[in-house]
C-alpha cells in the first residue's frame, strides 16, 4: 500500500489503441506516462498524432486495447462502465475547447452541473458552484448566461465546472483553442494559479506556444511519446513562483528518462 | 486534498428530482418544437376525452330525464301481429285499475278512419299520418305530459268538439294559437284547438296525435269506446309482477294478443345504441394518439442526433448510461404528458361547450382523465424508448467528437 501523495494520479503502461479500418489506425502505439499529484503537464502533438485518443483514455471515455491504465490508483480495465462514470463524476474534471456550456442557463447553474451526477442537492451544488466561480474570478458573473460572457469568461466558467467537484485532476482539451490570445493567456494564467494551489492539470494541445508555458511537456507523434521534458521553473517565470507546487512532487522526479516506464518497473 | 480514495464507494448518482429537471430543460431549450410535437398527442387525447365526455353527458341527460319521468310506466297495447281491429276490451281500464300495485291508469283509443286537416279545403289524402285519438282526462298525469300552451281537456270540454294537439301535430298543421280562435277540420267536423302539448318522452306516439275528449269521440265521430293503449303507473317494487299480470287482466279472453312494454327501457336502449358510435370515435381518437406518439418519437430521435455533444458532456461529467437513458425517456414522457394535459383540457372544454349547447348536464368520468394520463405516459415511454436507448448506447467519445 502506497502513501496517497506518492501515488501517481495517472499511470499508463504500454498502452495501445487501434481503430478498425484499412489499414487499421494505430492511434496509440505503446504509450507509457505517469503524472504525479500537483503536476501541470502539456501533452503536445499535431493533429492525427493520437493526442485526442490519449485524452479519451486519460478521461476514461475510451478504453485501451492493450496495456495498463491506472487512474487515481485504479486499474481502469477492471472497472465497469458504471464505475467509470463514478470515477468521472468524482475524480476527473473536463475542460473542452468549445466550453460546452448550456446556453439558456446561468453561469452558476452551468458550474453546478459539474456536480449533477454526484447526488448532491441543488442547493449544495449551487453553494459550491458560487464558491468555485469566485475562485476563477467570476464572482460578479454568477447570474449571467453564457451569451452574456466573453470567450475567456466562458472558458473560465467551464474550468470552474470542471473544478467544482474537487477532482484528482483537470483534463483540458485545447482550452485556449477557441480564444483570442489575450483570453487564452488569461485562461492559462488561471490554470497556473490552480496548479500553484496544488491542482493536477493536464493540458492537451497542438500549440507549442501554449505548451512552452507549462513546466512539463510530453510530445506525442504517430501514437508514440517522442519526448517528455520537465523544465525547472524559471525564476520569476510566466507561470508564477512555482515554489508552492512542489511539496507533493519529489525533486528526483523532476527530470526522468522515458525508458523508466517502458520497462514497467514498480519504482514509484 | 483530503477526500475518500475509494472510487467504488462514491457512486455516480442523479437524484430523481434532477432527472425531471434535466428532462425539462431539454424541452425548454426548443419550446416551439416541444409544443408542436405535444400538439399531436393533444389532438388524440382531446378527441378521446371529448368523445367519452359527450357520450357520458348524453347518458347523464337520459338518466336525469328518466329520474324526472319515472321508470314505472307500463304501456299495454294490442300485439303487433294483430293488425286489423287492433283494440283492447272496453272494460280493460277498469280491470287494470283494480290491480293492487297500479297507482294510476289512463288510456287513449284511436278513432278509426278519422283524420285531421288544417281546413276542409285540404286534399283528404294529406293526413300527415296524424292519429286522431280519444283521450281520458287523467292521461297527462299518468304519462307525465305537460301542456306547452292553452289547456288540457277536462270533463266539460271532453264532451265538446275541442282538440288538444301533440307537439309534432301542431307543427305539421302550423298551429301555434291556442286561444280558442283556431279550428281544425277533424273527422268531418270543426274542432276548436284548446291546447298544445310538450313532447312526451315516455309516450312519443302522443306527439303525432290529435287528442279529443272520450265522450265527444263517441257522440260526434262514432267511436266505439275501445282503448288502443292503456297507460299505468305501477309501484316501484311490483313492476315485474304487474307486468306478468297485465295481459290476462286486460284481455282475459286472449292474453297472448296483448303486448306490455316499458317505455323507459326504450329510452335507455337508445342511449346504449350510442355506445357503438362512441367506440368507433374512441378508436379514431386512438389512431390520432398513435400518430401523435409517432411524432414524439420522431422529435426524440432528432433530439438525440442533435445533442450528441450534450450526451458526451454529460458522460464526461459522470452520467451513467442509465442516467442518459432516463433523461431522454423522461423528456419523452414529459412531452407526451404536456400534450395529454393540454388535450384533456381541450376535450373537457369541447364536452362542456357541446353539453351546454344541447342543454345537457356536463359529465366527465374521472376514469377518462386517469385513462388519458395513463395513455400519455405509456405513449411517451414507448415513443422515447428507442431514442433513449440509442442515446445511452452512444460511446462518449463519439458524442464529443461529433462537434
Amino acid at each position: 500500500m502506497r502513501v496517497t501523495t506518492a501515488k501517481p494520479v495517472i499511470r499508463l503502461r504500454d498502452v495501445h489503441r487501434r481503430y478498425p479500418g484499412r489499414p487499421p489506425v494505430r492511434a496509440l502505439d505503446g504509450v507509457s506516462l505517469s503524472v504525479a499529484p500537483g503536476e501541470l503537464v502539456a501533452i503536445v502533438g499535431p493533429s492525427g498524432s493520437g493526442k485526442s485518443t490519449l485524452l479519451n483514455i486519460l478521461g476514461t471515455l475510451d478504453r485501451a486495447d492493450a496495456g495498463e491504465v491506472r487512474i487515481d490508483g485504479r486499474d481502469v480495465a477492471t472497472l465497469s462502465d458504471k464505475q467509470l462514470s463514478a470515477l468521472r463524476a468524482h475524480r476527473i474534471g473536463f475542460v473542452f475547447q468549445q466550453f460546452f456550456l448550456s446556453p439558456g442557463v446561468t453561469a452558476l447553474d452551468n458550474v453546478a452541473d459539474g456536480l449533477l451526477y454526484t447526488g448532491l442537492s441543488l442547493r449544495e451544488r449551487r453553494r459550491r458552484a458560487a464558491r468555485t466561480l469566485a475562485r476563477v474570478g467570476l464572482a460578479d458573473r454568477t447570474h449571467h448566461r453564457p451569451n452574456e460572457l466573453s470567450g475567456g469568461q466562458r472558458q473560465r466558467a467551464a474550468v470552474a465546472r470542471a473544478l467544482v467537484g474537487r477532482p484528482s485532476f483537470l483534463l483540458a482539451d485545447e482550452p485556449t483553442g477557441a480564444l483570442d490570445s489575450a483570453s487564452g493567456a488569461a485562461v492559462l494564467k488561471l490554470l497556473h494559479e490552480l496548479h500553484d494551489g496544488g491542482t493536477t492539470v493536464i493540458v492537451i494541445t497542438h500549440d507549442h506556444g501554449v505548451a512552452a508555458e507549462l513546466p512539463r511537456q510530453v510530445h506525442i507523434l504517430d501514437g508514440r511519446i517522442e519526448s517528455d521534458e520537465t523544465l525547472e521553473p524559471a525564476q520569476g517565470g510566466s507561470y508564477g513562483t512555482g515554489g508552492d507546487a512542489g511539496p507533493e512532487v519529489p525533486p528526483s522526479r523532476r527530470s526522468r528518462p522515458l525508458a523508466e516506464w517502458s520497462e514497467g518497473g514498480d519504482a514509484v | 486534498m483530503s477526500r475518500p480514495t475509494d472510487v467504488v464507494s462514491a457512486r455516480s448518482r442523479l437524484r430523481p428530482r434532477d432527472t425531471v429537471r434535466v428532462a425539462f430543460s431539454g424541452l425548454r431549450a426548443r419550446p416551439l418544437r416541444a409544443v408542436l410535437s405535444a400538439l399531436g398527442i393533444a389532438v388524440g387525447i382531446a378527441a378521446m376525452v371529448a368523445v367519452v365526455g359527450i357520450s357520458a353527458s348524453s347518458r347523464e341527460q337520459v338518466n336525469q330525464q328518466l329520474d324526472a319521468l319515472g321508470t314505472n310506466l307500463l304501456t299495454v297495447a294490442p300485439s303487433q301481429s294483430f293488425v286489423s281491429e287492433a283494440q283492447l276490451p272496453q272494460e280493460s281500464v277498469d280491470m287494470v285499475a283494480r290491480l293492487d300495485d297500479v297507482t294510476s291508469v289512463s288510456a287513449v283509443g284511436i278513432v278509426p278512419d278519422a283524420a285531421v286537416y288544417r281546413s276542409d279545403e285540404i286534399d283528404p289524402n294529406q293526413t300527415n299520418a296524424i292519429a286522431v285519438s280519444a283521450a281520458r282526462t287523467d292521461l297527462l298525469d299518468t304519462v307525465s305530459a305537460t301542456v306547452a300552451s292553452g289547456r288540457w281537456l277536462d270533463d266539460v270540454l271532453s264532451a265538446f268538439p275541442v282538440v288538444v294537439l301533440g307537439s309534432e301535430t301542431a307543427e305539421l298543421l302550423g298551429i301555434s294559437r291556442t286561444d280558442g280562435e283556431v279550428q281544425v277540420w277533424l273527422g268531418g267536423e270543426w274542432f276548436t284547438v284548446a291546447g298544445v302539448l310538450d313532447p312526451v318522452p315516455l309516450a312519443p306516439e302522443l306527439d303525432t296525435s290529435a287528442l279529443i275528449g272520450w265522450p265527444a269521440a263517441e257522440s260526434l265521430l262514432g267511436f266505439d269506446g275501445a282503448p288502443t293503449t292503456v297507460y299505468q303507473r305501477v309501484a316501484e317494487g311490483a313492476i315485474d309482477e304487474v307486468r306478468t299480470l297485465l295481459p290476462a287482466t286486460v284481455d282475459p279472453a286472449a292474453p297472448e294478443e296483448v303486448a306490455v312494454s316499458r317505455p323507459s327501457d326504450a329510452l335507455a336502449a337508445q342511449a346504449a345504441t350510442d355506445e357503438t358510435l362512441t367506440t368507433l370515435l374512441l378508436a379514431l381518437g386512438g389512431v390520432a394518439l398513435l400518430v401523435g406518439g409517432i411524432g414524439v418519437a420522431n422529435t426524440m430521435v432528432i433530439a438525440v442526433l442533435e445533442r450528441r455533444s450534450e450526451v458526451g458532456l454529460r458522460r464526461a461529467l459522470g452520467a451513467t448510461r442509465a442516467h442518459i437513458r432516463r433523461q431522454f425517456l423522461g423528456e419523452s414522457v414529459l412531452l407526451a404528458a404536456l400534450g395529454g394535459g393540454g388535450g384533456a383540457l381541450l376535450g373537457g372544454a369541447a364536452t362542456a361547450a357541446f353539453a351546454s349547447s344541447r342543454e345537457w348536464p356536463f359529465a366527465l368520468p374521472v376514469w377518462v382523465l386517469a385513462g388519458a394520463a395513463g395513455a400519455t405516459i405509456v405513449v411517451g415511454a414507448l415513443a422515447g424508448a428507442y431514442p433513449a436507448a440509442r442515446a445511452a448506447r452512444m460511446p462518449p467519445t463519439a458524442a464529443l467528437s461529433a462537434v
